[in-house]
């Protein structure tokens, strides 16, 4: 039983499909510098490197001490924190992915990560923002020609500009491929019409990423293509704000494409080419989300150990009631387990690996501990906890969509069955 | 011009210090570092007074254990200094004669203009190491600066005392220690923190100087304040007099 869970990472070499080639061919493994100064002698480390000290360090400052206090306005009010935004990007800590050659850091996978849980430790609203541009420019990065990652690109690194990956539907999220947005060929332009839904961004992006039916009989794999998307160009409407239960400060948004010319040179890849580009983009996001559910969830921790070392009932700080201890006992199991995991599934992706279990299971774990550890954050505040004056309600009610966007916890769990399949195929 | 500024790795501004079991001194280990507070804002001061073109080169200078190359480098190096020297030394607090003694020296082989440090550090909120150094060195000083001006050969600093402010106007080279008010110290972007990496970091010793750092102070013992005793109710102003006269205080 145990050799079979030993290594998933030797499922590479037959499981690869054509997008994890494309994209493990075009990005060199990138070998960031994961241990310090201390050598293992047995392989493994789990110190960051001095520039992801650097990283986190610039993070943490910048989320708790401007961040935090900003984030109960936005959630009351909906606002878009364009001006925190501003200052993120300005900082570097927006856009990470964008390869040098275009001005961008070209960070690994695991340097975002690190910077994106400090983010949502803050505001998981205001990290969900940064992390928008990062979907909406996987496919880019991924599929992208020179002139394309040229302009779309590299005017995201100019400006703080905002971008939005839009596949989803309203009758259809899990299900990519019954998307019935169409892309027609006339001439060198594609007709584009149909209605996307729950746009991360959708109300402030420069540009989105729209995956499009472009063959009416093909099967989803391949009847399928990528566009990038202005949004300034006439049949591009843009609906309103939606309220949703939590994570207020990011926008969503209905984005409706009536009749809008989309010239050839945006196609993203060949013909064809985009539900393999859609989903190839997740294994790189996917772990940066689950960097954003354990941020969520270690701030719970913190706000309810908090309160628990100063709160005293029945003469004692509660703390010392063994039930009150055992909830923050699992929650701090959970989220070292979960930020663990996350980090594994970065690490993968950035040594050039496929990481596609790992980012799943990262997601999933993630996503379910951060639920967890914010209900019980409620529940150690008690009736303070259901109080708009304290904190953790709102963690709460942001916690809810981590299991949910970027994949749910249903869909995660069918693909790590489904990898697990494959892994049985190959060794048992 | 090129200006020193001194910055100490103390620990950080958010943790709880706690003694250790021999009472001599504060538990490091395992602590989170950090530049001292007021060393930053002395950073900021001099980012801001090359940005005007005033400073061509910002060293920072640390007299520290060898793990405060970290601090070095994502701190004042990544905010925009151009090298820095770290003066080696096996513990963290340092006593501010000596280390003044080692900028002394520093100062001897580097020809600043300006010194900007920071008006005391968090540890031992001495507020020393700027008089000792002028004094040292015979040069002016412009302590707890709240705004610095600089003028051809010249700066002037308006000092926080405690009856207001004081502005004073110093021939350079001169020592500034730095207040709270001064600025605020920017943050150092990723694309800066990464670039600091290949800034180089000198790296010397007391000896090496010719400066003796064996401590001419020895901690005895070292213990928490004690704890805040409970106070007690009274019903009456009477009783609140009474009390207050039977212990001497009236």
């Amino acid at each position: 039983f145990f050799f079979f869970y030993s290594s998933f990472s030797s499922r590479r070499t037959i499981m690869l499909s054509s997008i994890s080639r494309l994209a493990c061919s075009k990005s060199v493994p990138k070998a960031r510098s994961f241990g310090t100064t201390v050598a293992p002698s047995n392989g493994i480390g789990f110190d960051l490197s001095d520039d992801q000290k650097g990283f986190q360090e610039l993070a943490r400052n910048f989320a708790r001490n401007q961040v935090i206090p900003a984030a109960p306005e936005w959630d009351k009010t909906g606002e878009y924190p364009k001006a925190l935004l501003q200052e993120a990007h300005k900082l570097g800590l927006m856009n990470t992915h964008v390869p040098k050659e275009y001005g961008g850091l070209e960070l690994g996978i695991l340097d975002n990560i690190i910077i994106v849980e400090e983010m949502a430790y803050a505001c998981s609203g205001f990290s969900t923002a940064m992390g928008g541009n990062d979907l909406g420019q996987m496919p880019v990065i991924l599929a992208g020609n020179d002139e394309q990652k040229k302009k779309y690109l590299g005017r995201c690194i100019d400006e703080p500009l905002h971008v939005s990956y839009c596949v989803t539907e309203p009758s259809c999220g899990s299900d990519v491929a019954a998307i019935k947005t169409s892309a027609v060929k006339k001439g060198d332009k594609w007709i584009l019409n149909g209605q996307k839904m729950w746009i991360t961004n959708g109300g402030h992006a420069n540009w989105y990423f729209v995956l499009a039916r472009t063959n009416p009989t093909a099967k989803a794999g391949s009847a399928m293509t990528g566009f990038i998307v202005e949004r300034e160009w006439p049949g591009v409407v843009v609906g309103r704000k939606e309220w949703n239960m939590g994570q207020r400060a990011s926008d969503t948004r209905g984005i409706t494409f009536e009749d809008v010319e989309v010239p050839d040179a945006n196609r993203l890849g060949p013909e064809g080419f985009g539900f393999k580009l859609a989903m190839g983009a997740f294994d790189r996001t996917r772990p940066p989300v689950a960097a954003g559910a354990v941020g969520l969830a270690q701030r719970a921790h913190d706000e309810a150990l908090k309160y628990a070392m100063t709160r005293k009932t029945m003469g004692t700080e509660i703390i010392n009631h063994q039930m009150v201890g055992a909830m923050l006992a699992d929650m701090a199991i959970g989220i070292e387990a979960s930020r663990m995991l996350t980090y594994r599934s970065g690490y993968e992706m950035d040594v050039g690996r496929k990481n596609t279990i790992y980012a799943s299971m990262a997601k999933a774990m993630a996503a379910d501990v951060a639920n967890k550890a914010a209900s019980d954050a409620v529940q150690i505040f008690g009736g303070n906890g259901f109080n708009s004056e304290y904190p953790v309600e709102k963690l709460m009610r942001d916690a809810k969509i981590f299991q949910i966007y970027e994949g749910t916890a249903q869909i995660q769990r069918m693909i790590i069955a489904r990898e697990l399949a494959g892994i049985a195929k190959e060794r048992l | 011009m090129k200006a020193f500024v001194g910055c100490k790795r103390v620990i950080d501004y958010a943790v709880k210090p706690r003694i250790n079991p021999e009472k001599t001194g504060v538990v490091t280990q395992n602590v989170k570092m950090s530049i001292n507070p007021f060393d930053e804002i002395a950073v900021e001061e001099a980012l801001k007074l090359k940005e005007k073109g005033i400073v061509k080169e910002i060293v920072a200078v640390m007299v520290g254990p060898s793990a405060g190359s970290l601090q070095l480098t994502n701190g004042p190096l990544a905010m925009g200094a151009d090298r820095g020297i770290l003066v080696e030394i096996p513990e963290e607090d340092a006593n501010p004669l000596l280390v003044a003694k080692v900028f002394q020296k520093l100062i001897a082989k580097e020809n600043p203009e300006l010194v900007l440090l920071g008006k005391q550090a968090i540890d031992n909120d001495a507020n020393q190491t700027g008089q000792i150094l002028a004094g040292l060195m015979q040069w002016p000083q412009g302590t707890c600066a709240s705004k610095v001006e600089m003028a051809e050969k010249q700066v002037t600093v308006t000092r926080e005392i405690d009856s207001g402010l004081r502005t004073v106007t110093m021939d350079l080279p001169a020592i500034v220690t730095c207040d709270l008010r001064l600025n605020t110290p920017r943050f150092a972007t990723l694309q800066n923190i990464m670039k600091a990496r290949k800034k180089t970091i000198e790296k010397t010793t007391p000896k090496d100087l010719g400066v003796d750092f064996a401590p001419k102070l020895k901690v005895l013992q070292l213990d928490e304040p004690s704890v805040r005793k409970a106070g007690i109710k009274v019903a009456t102003v009477e009783d609140l007099v009474g009390h207050l006269k039977k212990t001497g205080t009236i």
